[in-house]
């Protein structure tokens, strides 16, 4: 039975459990490496997970000069190795879901691993098991089907780039690829931001 | 024209993504290092013989130094001195009343000090037991395959002048 990876940010409540969770996981040694993100904070407290989804073609090894990132067989996208990562942020600013994080203190980029040691032995990532929502779960393909009224997708559309993933959304509407409009996002920011936000 | 899909990137990447790609060494790869490499060998011991070459020719011309005076070195002694450069130590070995040899101090084998060794009339090399003759600097036994650089002497009358090296 082959365990999949699905996130539903529509079930967050943003309880930080994961967050939390993920420093417990052993090899990532006190540190967490996932973060809990603010959908749209002046407008709604909804909150969202945001762990590595695991591209089959990683942006953030393609844009490494220190050749610091590497993906495992089963698909799991590392963090940066420490000998040779240099620090220049490429993949931090790279990644089309702003998963890698820098941390000056050890300079070094560390990001989501999906509990490497635990997934490669069959067990559940320290999120997925702590999770009270089912925001993020980790199992068969058949049960969250099963179970949900959303369907996971793992098909993201950037302009013209479409990025493929080994973690699933679940979004509803039936749809089977999610079309994200950065640029029109961002020109609606702008217009918002000069419109007058108050701030 | 907004949605079409790119095309996949041309360009092969810098590095191996993949983690076993990494550990993975191709025949191609391997055969492509050793080639670079043996090539990288012989292009640079003949670039080294070229160099040393040049150099011989740009030394070829000695400037004459006055080394000692006669009465500086018994007979069957050595006196240290440094020719053509203060980094080439020498020995002056005086054999007779009016016979003088000298001869550059680095062993040809692995440029350790000779030592004068007066009883049997030759110069020995303590690192690995090389030994050359004091008449002419052939190489008498041990791993030097040749002979001590021969300085050129010119005395004139109670001062040795070291004229050239004869290798």
């Amino acid at each position: 039975m082959t365990m999949e990876f699905f996130v539903d940010p529509s079930r967050c409540i943003g309880c930080q459990a994961c967050f939390h969770a993920c420093a417990e996981c052993e090899s990532h040694r006190g540190l967490s490496m996932i973060h809990l993100d603010f959908v749209d904070r002046s407008s709604s407290p909804q909150t969202t997970p945001t762990v590595c989804m695991h591209c089959e073609d990683p942006t953030c090894a393609k844009v490494c000069p220190a050749d610091a990132i590497k993906q495992t067989a089963e698909g799991i996208v590392q963090s940066a190795l420490k000998p040779r990562c240099i620090g220049c942020s490429n993949c931090v600013l790279s990644c089309p879901f702003g998963v890698p994080r820098y941390l000056p203190a050890q300079d070094q980029m560390m990001k989501c691993d999906m509990c490497y040691d635990r997934t490669s032995v069959g067990l559940a990532p320290m999120c997925a098991t702590v999770c009270p929502s089912g925001a993020l779960y980790y199992g068969p393909r058949e049960t969250i089907e099963k179970s949900r009224r959303e369907t996971p997708i793992n098909s993201f559309t950037f302009g013209r780039r479409v990025v493929k993933t080994k973690v699933n959304m679940m979004v509803g509407n039936g749809a089977e690829e999610l079309d994200i409009d950065v640029a029109s996002f961002m020109l609606g920011i702008r217009g918002w931001q000069e419109k007058g936000s108050g701030i | 024209m907004t949605n079409q899909p790119l095309t996949p990137n041309p360009h092969p990447p810098a590095f191996p993504i993949p983690w076993e790609d990494e550990q993975t060494v191709t025949r191609r790869n391997f055969m492509s290092f050793v080639l670079l490499l043996s090539t990288t060998l012989l292009a640079s011991t003949g670039l080294l013989g070229l160099v040393n070459w040049f150099q011989r020719r740009s030394t070829a011309q000695f400037t004459p130094a006055l080394i000692a005076t006669v009465n500086d070195v018994p007979i069957a002694s050595a006196k240290l001195f440094s020719y053509p450069t203060a980094h080439d130590p020498c020995l002056l070995i005086r054999l007779a009343e009016n016979q003088f040899v000298a001869y550059s101090q680095k062993c040809t084998h692995l440029s350790c000090p000779v030592i004068y060794q007066a009883q049997k009339n030759e110069f020995f090399c303590p690192c690995h037991a090389g030994r050359f003759a004091v008449d002419d600097g052939r190489v008498l036994g041990g791993p030097p395959q040749r002979p001590l650089p021969r300085i050129l002497l010119n005395v004139k009358g109670h001062e040795v002048w070291a004229t050239g090296v004869h290798v």
